[in-house]
């Protein structure tokens, strides 16, 4: 279990409402669970709170939520700080968050950590001082073959190694978003060889 | 070695297209409706006769499995896919999702059928954004194309399909803790009985299955039962998807036929282990809830549920974690320790508390600060978890420990000793 509390009253807005387009979109979540079972939306709309809300969920979303789906908010508090990929303060631009799993440990993940670790001067945990990272060390995200790997936002970067990751990183810092995926020679995770097998 | 013809996942590796015109051309709702209309209990019985056995982790026959739904139906059935995919060392039912996504549409619709269920529910795990569009996408085709809907492959059944995604919880990959989750609370297993075919989902007959068993099933209605009980061995039939990761030459993801060798699957597809093969260690056979083995044991396995079973092990998801010499045997094994303690859900104390406990212990032992006696004691508190929670997160976080403490004493003993060696010359 990890222990995942709000973030203080300082950084919390004061009011949280959802934009038109999600708005709709909350309709459409709503249809697809039957009318008396509303709660079942909670997931979704935590995460659409999260995706308007510069990527975390303050407690006055919670609180919307708690409205729109006829759900105590102490409910809502209780999915929110459960499920790890609600963040509870404000991240960074860029959510880095390195596996450190044993398969991915297997193939050099503690590289990997101690490259993000480096050139971003930060620790797990923290934000850099330009607001552009949160590093945060996860447990296996499920691209075992591809190890070891990061999450950056919405994406997988996979097959890393030292050289690899200080790239995506630097890119980053440009501007520029680096291209998911493995950063090997690889498409996803067949056998290093097999296109050669095919022929 | 898998013969061509006996491939199941022809585009696993996503070298071609994943549309839903493409799946077409390799076959994929080719005759749906001629199959449905063999009726519900046809359906069923290929299943049962096919020998399929879960592809989740605990391999329960899923022909019987399926045929624990109710006869009549007072209240709404459903089908749920588990696709909280988050077993470490397992990475199989992601390239499903992302490069055949139309066998598993299919299949939830052949399998709700079979079920008088008119509802799916993919549940897949919220780390999986790209895969969760991806699946979104093939959704809608299936839609467009009129294979679901109303009147689903035109056979004038109702049938929908529902993507929810996860938000970061590994112990929503225990079925009722997935129910509780997509009810919109947080992922506590439930007591058992009653079963979820009884009361799973809103409390109404759910069948929940993992996303590669419902995946096959649309290939076993098409070509057999007979011709996917033909490969492998009796009681563990079929063909399987390997998560090869670790210390390989080149890890992968295959398919191949149940009861092959460990030796030949890692010489064949992941290009031997690093060092070749006296270089081996121990290999974790199933994701990081199942026991290692030992090298001497690897030597002859075969990869099927009965057979790691007698080797004290199991198949469970088929993730294959290979370790060489170069590994820290009991920091990896710790890892693991540290991976259950974060992902317990907290509800039942034996698992709550003896998950840090082990997590602890471990870490005493990567350094060797302890006495001989802590590994019996450890080995105790394991004893004591395992069988005495609700789920099986505590299970799965004793037999690791457990299989290091057997097979690996001798070298937990050897880290105390130096430890102490050390320290008196300090």
């Amino acid at each position: 279990m990890s222990i995942r509390r709000p973030a203080v009253d300082d950084l919390q807005p004061k009011n949280f409402i959802f934009n038109k387009i999600n708005t709709k979109k909350i309709d459409k979540i709503l249809s697809n669970y039957p009318k008396e079972k509303k709660a079942s939306a909670l997931l979704p709309l935590l995460d659409l709170a999260q995706r308007q809300h510069d990527n975390w969920v303050p407690t006055a979303a919670m609180k919307c939520i708690s409205d729109i789906l006829s759900v105590p908010l102490i409910k809502v508090l209780e999915v929110a700080t459960f499920y790890t990929m609600f963040n509870l303060e404000p991240v960074g631009k860029n959510l880095l968050q390195v596996c450190t799993t044993t398969p991915c440990w297997l193939r050099g993940s503690d590289d990997i950590v101690s490259t993000c670790k480096n050139k971003l001067g930060i620790d797990f945990g923290e934000t850099s001082k330009d607001n552009n990272f949160t590093l945060l060390e996860v447990e296996c995200l499920g691209a075992c073959s591809n190890a070891p790997m990061v999450q950056i936002n919405d994406d997988f970067y996979e097959d890393l190694n030292k050289d690899s990751m200080l790239k995506i990183i630097e890119d980053l810092q440009k501007g520029n978003k680096p291209k998911p995926g493995p950063q090997s020679k690889r498409l996803g995770s067949e056998p290093i060889n097999i296109k050669a097998k095919l022929k | 070695m898998i013969s061509k013809k006996n491939i199941i996942f022809d585009n696993i590796h996503g070298f071609n297209l994943s549309d839903i015109d493409s799946c077409t051309k390799r076959g994929d709702w080719s005759n749906t409706k001629s199959l449905i209309n063999k009726g519900a209990e046809w359906i069923i019985n290929e299943v049962k006769s096919s020998e399929l056995r879960g592809r989740g982790g605990a391999g329960f026959p899923t022909g019987l499995k399926w045929s624990f739904m109710p006869k009549e139906k007072n209240k709404p059935h459903y089908i749920v896919i588990n696709a909280d995919e988050s077993e470490p060392g397992t990475c199989k039912d992601r390239e499903i999702m992302r490069n055949e996504p139309h066998k598993l549409i299919e299949g939830i619709f052949l399998a709700g059928y079979a079920m008088q269920s008119n509802h799916g529910f993919i549940y897949i795990r919220g780390e999986f954004v790209q895969e969760a569009k991806a699946l979104e996408k093939a959704i809608n085709e299936a839609y467009d194309k009129g294979y679901l809907g109303k009147d689903a492959c035109k056979t004038g059944y109702s049938f929908d399909i529902t993507l929810h995604r996860g938000a970061g919880a590994y112990i929503c990959g225990e079925e009722t803790a997935l129910l509780e989750s997509l009810e919109g609370k947080k992922g506590q297993p439930r007591l058992k009985p009653p079963f979820p075919a009884n009361a799973g989902l809103y409390g109404c007959p759910t069948t929940v299955s993992n996303v590669e068993t419902v995946a096959v099933v649309p290939t076993i209605l098409r070509r057999g039962a007979d011709w996917f009980s033909s490969i492998g061995n009796k009681n563990n039939t079929g063909t399987k998807l390997f998560c090869i990761s670790g210390h390989v030459n080149s890890p992968c993801v295959v398919e191949e036929e149940m009861g092959i060798t460990l030796k030949e699957l890692l010489e064949v597809h992941a290009g031997g282990v690093n060092g070749g093969w006296d270089n081996l260690l121990a290999v974790i056979p199933g994701g990081s809830s199942t026991p290692l083995i030992p090298a001497s044991i690897c030597e002859d396995v075969v990869m099927d549920f009965d057979s790691l079973k007698n080797v004290g092990t199991g198949l469970g998801t088929a993730g294959v974690i290979v370790m060489d010499k170069s590994t820290d045997i009991i920091k990896a094994i710790w890892r693991l320790s540290k991976f259950y303690k974060h992902e317990s859900c907290g509800q039942c104390t034996p698992c709550r508390e003896g998950t840090g406990w082990v997590m602890r212990s471990m870490e005493k032992l990567i350094h060797g600060n302890a006495n001989i006696k802590d590994i019996d004691i450890l080995k105790n508190v394991c004893d004591q978890i395992e069988g005495h929670t609700i789920c099986a997160l505590g299970d799965a976080a004793a037999w690791p420990v457990q299989g290091l403490i057997k097979h690996f004493r001798h070298e937990i003993e050897n880290r105390i000793n130096n430890y102490k060696v050390l320290k008196v010359a300090e």
